[in-house]
């Protein structure tokens, strides 16, 4: 986050791209993020054990993916924003070497807030779709 | 098992695990840490996120939250159990719930969905606590990753508040795959073949009786010597007239050798080769089954049996009998 100064409500549309955030993903983020998620799953950083279970390699735990979903929208929207929702849905998994991208769209405006759809793709598909529920100043009360 | 049994046993599994659905499974747990700066910083930093509301007191003073807040995602990281105890806390029906379905071979598990919503951001100091409802559990579902059970939890998020009651701050409902995952082909390298027979005009006639699961002797037919392997004149009085006797396959171990190198990938090493004296007077090379390579012993009993070890080699071998009393 560079840009300090915040969008207000009115300064928003629906149809609006949000600049993307592009993730490389390494097997350090992969379990660094893990740790700090307090995410010990054996999956996020122990690739033997991840291949034991079915898995080419480590992947993204969830409570990344939720995590860079909700910065994507506050990173445009600036450090006033409150987010109030956030849903996601993971499909293709975040493996080590790939790299995320992660787009949004304001596809909603009502009742002071504003809703953005979410795709982060890699290499695989889509590896997480979500919607986030933001209020931004001049918004809800 | 038939695929009536089957699908009877599926469904007593299943009906086992929806007894599960809409039992409050946890409640007034309370978080490992308050909401505090170092994890917060930890946080952000390996999510390379700069909003200063999170780290800066200084900024975040200048914005409508008036003081630093945690972010908003990081709302499930505050009731994790660690490494100790995983996301359940030991013995809750949660957990039960997980064994049961780990038992039943599902050990593998994916987290597919997390839905929070956020009454008001966490400030520092907070200790939150939570419950937890297990939601649905479904039946058996394939996916791409393979096929198990999908099990969706709602948790409530609360504060402390000043009457005594508690303040929802969130709720997080997450869902899990609980599966096995699809069978992937062995990467075992495939085992080379044995080595071939050698069949030569004087051979042929020896291996189609071990294809008939014979072993045949050459007999010489002027004077009656015994000889094998096959060949083409009798050592004895060199004549070139011959015709076969069966063996019995009853023999003894005249000497042995034990094979450890090299490495034959083809062969189960180390393994023992004898030379078998057969009742009949003509001894015969060939392996010793069923006992360990070291306890083979010059003198020992043995009979003759086939093996199979490939559709296009079929081998004698000689496996060690009970000494007669």
């Amino acid at each position: 986050m560079s840009n300090l100064t915040s969008l207000g409500y009115d300064d928003v549309n629906v149809g609006d791209e949000l600049p993307e955030l592009v993730v490389p993903l390494t097997a350090t983020l992969i379990t660094a993020t893990a740790i700090a998620t307090r995410d010990y799953q054996d999956v996020h950083h122990d690739r033997e054990l991840a291949q034991a279970k079915g898995s080419p390699d480590i992947f993204m735990n969830i409570l990344t993916s939720n995590g860079l979903v909700g910065r994507l929208v506050t990173d445009w929207a600036g450090p006033e924003t409150e987010l109030r929702k956030v849903a996601i849905r993971l499909g293709a998994p975040n493996y080590p070497g790939d790299t995320m991208t992660l787009t949004g769209k304001v596809t909603a405006k009502a009742d002071g807030l504003v809703e953005v759809s979410v795709v982060g793709a890699n290499k695989l598909g889509n590896h997480v779709t979500g919607t986030v529920t933001v209020a931004l100043p001049g918004g809800a009360a | 098992m038939t695929n009536v049994e089957e699908t009877d046993a599926k469904a007593a599994f299943l009906a086992q695990l929806k007894e599960f659905e809409g039992v409050h499974a946890e409640s007034g747990v309370v978080a490992l840490d308050p909401v505090n700066g170092p994890m917060i910083r930890h946080w952000a930093e390996t999510m390379g996120d700069k909003n200063p509301v999170y780290t800066d007191p200084e900024f975040a003073k200048s914005t409508h939250f008036g003081g630093i807040v945690a972010p908003a995602t990081m709302l499930q990281v505050w009731i994790m159990r660690g490494l100790q105890t995983g996301v359940a806390t030991a013995d809750s029906p949660v957990q039960k719930l997980y064994d049961l379905i780990v038992e039943a071979g599902f050990g593998s598990v994916v987290a597919t969905n997390c839905e929070q919503e956020y009454v008001r951001p966490l400030r520092l100091d907070e200790v939150v606590e939570y419950d937890q409802m297990i939601e649905t559990v479904s039946e058996e579902k394939t996916t791409g990753l393979g096929t198990g059970h999908f099990i969706t939890t709602l948790t409530n998020i609360y504060v402390p508040a000043e009457d005594g009651e508690r303040a929802l701050v969130g709720t997080h409902r997450f869902r899990i795959l609980r599966y096995t995952p699809h069978k992937r082909k062995p990467k075992e390298p495939a085992r080379p073949p044995r080595p071939r027979r050698v069949v030569n005009r004087d051979s042929a006639p020896f291996w189609d009786g071990i294809d008939e699961e014979k072993l045949l002797i050459q007999r010489c037919t002027e004077c009656q010597t015994l000889r094998l392997p096959f060949g083409p004149g009798c050592n004895n009085c060199a004549s070139l007239e011959w015709d076969t006797i069966e063996a019995a396959g009853g023999g003894t171990i005249y000497s042995h050798v034990t094979m450890h190198y090299p490495k034959f990938p083809a062969f189960d090493m180390p393994y023992a080769v004898a030379l078998i004296e057969l009742d009949e007077g003509v001894r015969t090379l060939s392996n010793i089954v069923g006992i360990p390579h070291d306890e083979v012993r010059i003198g020992m009993r043995v009979a003759m049996e086939f093996v199979q070890h490939d559709a296009d080699l079929k081998l004698p071998v000689f496996r060690p009998v009970e000494q007669e009393a």
